[in-house]
């Protein structure tokens, strides 16, 4: 499967625009860019601009042409692209492999290319057929897609008062309103749950994609758990932010997967979704087994494990449990009574009952 | 906020350079002072975004690496259990 681009970063002269907006009178966008920036913001791929030039009035341009909304994080100025680049993929916690690059200079290209391997480099030539290339036509097309724009500019605004704030991060956590919602996967909901499994890397404990149609087998099985988490606060929605996939044994429940998405890590959803799960599983008396595959960026997923006080012990729990995949492992945990975030309102399904007899009654 | 035994171990590096780099460190999180014995956790600064910042803090300013067991809560509870973390994994990597 090919890794998709999550943010397309544009050049701005004779690429974007026809002519260079320092020297010509008047720049115009390039028949049919506008097009293909419409309609990657509709598939939910961020865009954003690296451009040599002034950005007053590179800026100014942007807002006159009506699409400067259409950019998140844009990086004019004089210094290397390799660097603005870099600076947005950092901002956006994305790696570099999920962005991509366009630009009408080989010099440019080459120069991202040969500090940031991972990036995908593009010609301006190329930019009319971007839409149909697999990198930049995501399986799944959700209602986050679409609004994932918006969220992640409520989520600039979010650090910008973050940083602001005087005082402990708790407090300014407090002062956000956060509500996580944990529920069972309904089945509409299962094309967010799949995007969920591709586009998480950092926060995914294993790394596993899960097809709608594996997804809605689990879903029929009351031997499996399907959760989706959602999170809003006083800035507005997050949409789906995390997914949970859980095996039922009678004396054990197996967590295959774990997946938030990065923009809620500051926030502490991971470890509050894993305290829920904790006490989940102590008021139905069994253990909990979690796999973890590591990989280069999902390192944050074992020391949230581990805080929680999962081990390598081993336990005779694990007999029913099939053995983990390779590369990945496995770690157990007698659960005890978690203290769950106070600066969180949570909403949950009670998981001491399968689906089938909640279902029934 | 007494929960810290007050063995030797931890008394010895209570106000050693490794607990005043790591005590920097911790307040530029936490955004105020924050004591050698303070419960990090029950102040609410260590979210598991803080405790991965930490983990990379530790690792690369005093050249060890924090694996398997060594990565759990009580470890990373106050300035004076890393710092104890801190020396121990030192002391490790010597011997070895």
């Amino acid at each position: 499967m090919v890794t998709p681009v999550k943010c397309l970063v544009w050049d701005l002269d004779n690429t974007l625009w026809d002519g260079t907006l320092l020297e010509d009178d008047q720049v115009d966008l390039v028949d049919g860019v506008l097009e293909t920036i419409t309609t990657l913001d509709q598939r939910g791929i961020l865009q954003s601009i690296s451009s040599k030039n002034d950005a007053d009035l590179a800026m100014a341009r942007l807002i006159e042409l009506g699409i400067a909304d259409y950019f998140v994080l844009p990086k004019i100025g004089w210094g290397p692209k390799s660097e603005s680049v870099r600076e947005i993929a950092e901002e956006l916690r994305f790696a570099p492999e999920a962005v991509a690059f366009v630009d009408d200079r080989p010099q440019e290209r080459a120069e991202v290319e040969f500090n940031l391997p991972g990036v995908r480099c593009y010609s301006d030539a190329q930019v009319p057929s971007l839409v149909t290339l697999p990198e930049f036509t995501p399986t799944t097309i959700t209602t986050d897609s679409r609004r994932r724009r918006q969220m992640y500019q409520a989520g600039f605004q979010r650090d910008a008062e973050r940083a602001a704030f005087r005082g402990p991060d708790q407090d300014f956590l407090r002062s956000l309103e956060v509500r996580l919602t944990i529920g069972r996967a309904t089945e509409a909901e299962l094309g967010r749950v799949e995007e969920l499994t591709v586009r998480t890397t950092q926060m995914n404990t294993t790394g596993v994609f899960y097809a709608e149609e594996t997804l809605l087998a689990m879903v029929a099985d009351p031997a499996h758990e399907v959760l989706t988490v959602t999170v809003s606060d006083r800035f507005g929605p997050y949409g789906a932010v995390g997914v949970v996939v859980l095996d039922r044994h009678p004396e054990v429940w197996h967590i295959k997967l774990l997946a938030t998405s990065c923009r809620v890590v500051s926030l502490g959803v991971g470890g509050q979704i894993l305290s829920w799960l904790v006490n989940e599983a102590e008021r139905a008396g069994v253990h909990l087994l979690a796999d973890f595959r590591p990989t280069e960026r999902n390192r944050i997923m074992e020391v949230t494990y581990r805080f929680a006080g999962f081990t390598d012990d081993s336990c005779e729990c694990v007999t029913p449990v099939p053995a983990p995949d390779t590369g990945s492992n496995r770690l157990h945990l007698v659960p005890a009574p978690q203290t769950l975030s106070e600066v969180i309102t949570l909403t949950a399904v009670d998981l001491r009952t399968p689906e089938s007899l909640d279902r029934a009654s | 906020m007494n929960r810290v035994t007050t063995n030797e171990a931890v008394d010895s590096v209570a106000d050693s350079e490794v607990a005043t780099r790591i005590s920097a460190y911790v307040e530029t999180k936490a955004k105020a002072a924050v004591a050698h014995d303070t419960d990090l956790a029950e102040a609410g600064i260590l979210t598991s975004m803080v405790a991965m910042e930490m983990v990379v803090f530790l690792e690369s300013a005093f050249e060890i690496s924090i694996i398997g067991r060594d990565l759990k809560m009580d470890n990373f509870r106050t300035v004076n259990t890393m710092a104890a973390l801190v020396t121990r994994l030192r002391e490790t990597a010597a011997d070895a």
